[in-house]
């Protein structure tokens, strides 16, 4: 954002740079049980982020000191590698990895029904291998796939997106020019059948109608999200079943 | 045909007209129950379920478990019963006539035990006991593990499931309510077993599975 620039991010049509229009979404692609070991994982593939999350647990909270004695702690840690973007990442946690590890933890926390596990430990690891904006919510849409895969009781599926202000029109969701030539970015994540939000951030500034119409986006939009979820996981299950036949 | 059952993903509503809404789901409003896991519906006389596709043990009070012994104190052995919480064994619940600080001699690290949930308590410890009926050391054998929900599949109405294997592998086997499995007999009866019990697990959700099984088991009987 405030990076100011001659580049032309919409054309006359309301084509956006990528030739989407304004609601449209990038492709996403979202697979469950990538990862053997883990007790649950997903990887997905949102436009250009390629981002793979495994989650272990619920397990005894280590160190010690860390164990709630009413509910367990949800631990995500969003991590990007070095060779995600394109001038190199220097490795290990910085601010803004910590910032967002902190935000999706709280965002999870309050789908996952912590307090059936005491003194326990959820451990979520979101591994950025691409990134192309809107990473946060990507992670988190597929971490919310990946605590189902693991059996993680859960009051509902988190899940997110963004919406952001691109030559002074309101779109959904940003791609990386947008993103950075753009003057605003919001990504938000709810809980699909409640709707309730578990995250919200912005960068920029909308005016309250701009504020309205994007988060008016955003609601629409993660219902088409949520079926993509719903496909993820059930999805095996269902043609497992047909090809042995039901009842 | 019938249709198969029906899959749900945490959050999804649940006919409350299918019955008393039981394990798995939770009263999310006035008057609707939602799905709390990912998994299947299965409804009974009883009420509804939902039966989770994966996840933990919860040990509950007289589960009959294996456990793998992780560490040894002077008078309590830590027991991994692959669940969230360790639990404990302590040495006046064994059938040995054990002394505070040689309990080393009768259980080590590594050894694994069929025991019994003895007690449980609010912050979910738990503590094993092997003072029962076939309770004891596991000597030999092979260990495989499956997700704990699907243990009830492996068994089969009466144990039906886990005797048609038996018998057709010609192995002993001894089922964990945590989703541990023990196995002994010769190695390729042993290994003829595990496939059979992982053919179980990854169709656990359909039905018909003990018809099928039947076939699956007497077609390895004249592979061999």
């Amino acid at each position: 954002m405030g990076t100011v620039s001659s580049m032309k991010l919409i054309d006359e049509n309301g084509i956006r740079i990528d030739g989407r229009s304004k609601g449209e979404l990038r492709p996403i692609k979202i697979e469950t049980d990538v990862i053997e070991r883990a007790d649950g994982s997903a990887f997905i593939e949102w436009g250009g982020n390629k981002i793979i999350v495994a989650v272990y647990g619920p397990r005894e909270a280590y160190p010690k000191h860390t164990q709630d004695i009413e509910k367990a702690q949800v631990k995500a840690r969003y991590n990007m590698a070095a060779f995600s973007v394109d001038e190199r990442k220097r490795p290990g946690p910085d601010r803004r990895s910590m910032e967002i590890s902190k935000v999706i933890s709280e965002a999870l926390s309050s789908a996952v029904m912590v307090e059936q596990f005491p003194r326990a430990q959820i451990d979520v690891y979101i591994e950025v291998l691409q990134a192309d904006a809107g990473t946060r919510i990507a992670g988190l849409t597929a971490a919310s796939v990946a605590l189902a895969a693991a059996g993680v009781p859960m009051r509902d599926m988190v899940v997110g997106c963004t919406a952001g202000k691109v030559d002074g029109q309101i779109v959904l969701d940003l791609c990386k020019e947008e993103d950075n030539f753009g003057q605003a970015d919001l990504p938000m994540a709810i809980m699909a059948r409640t709707g309730e939000v578990v995250l919200m951030q912005m960068d920029g500034d909308l005016t309250m109608e701009e504020f309205d119409e994007a988060t008016g986006l955003i609601m629409d939009a993660t219902k088409r999200i949520n079926e993509i979820q719903r496909e993820a996981l059930a999805g095996k299950y269902r043609t497992l079943t047909l090809s042995r036949g039901g009842e | 045909m019938a249709e198969s059952k029906q899959i749900v993903l945490p959050g999804d509503l649940i006919d409350p007209s299918l019955g008393k809404p039981r394990n798995g789901v939770f009263k999310c409003g006035d008057k609707q129950y939602c799905s709390q896991y990912f998994g299947i519906v299965q409804v009974s006389d009883q009420g509804v379920d939902v039966v989770p596709f994966s996840g933990p043990y919860y040990p509950r009070k007289g589960d009959k478990v294996i456990g793998k012994i992780i560490e040894v104190g002077p008078s309590m052995w830590t027991v991994d019963i692959n669940s969230p919480y360790y639990t404990l064994l302590h040495m006046n619940d064994t059938p040995w006539r054990t002394t505070s600080g040689d309990i080393r001699k009768y259980l080590g690290p590594g050894d694994h035990i069929y025991a019994k949930v003895m007690t449980l308590n609010e912050i979910r410890e738990s503590w094993l006991t092997l003072k029962d009926v076939g309770l004891r050391k596991l000597e030999g054998g092979h260990i495989v593990g499956i997700p704990a929900p699907k243990v009830p599949r492996i068994i089969g109405r009466g144990g039906s499931m886990v005797n048609m294997i038996k018998d057709a592998t010609s192995t002993r086997i001894v089922v964990g309510q945590n989703g541990l499995i023990w196995i002994d007999g010769s190695p390729e009866n042993v290994m003829m077993a595990i496939r059979a019990i992982k053919l179980v697990e990854r169709e656990a959700h359909t039905t018909g599975l003990t018809d099928r099984m039947e076939k699956y088991l007497k077609e390895l009987k004249e592979e061999k």
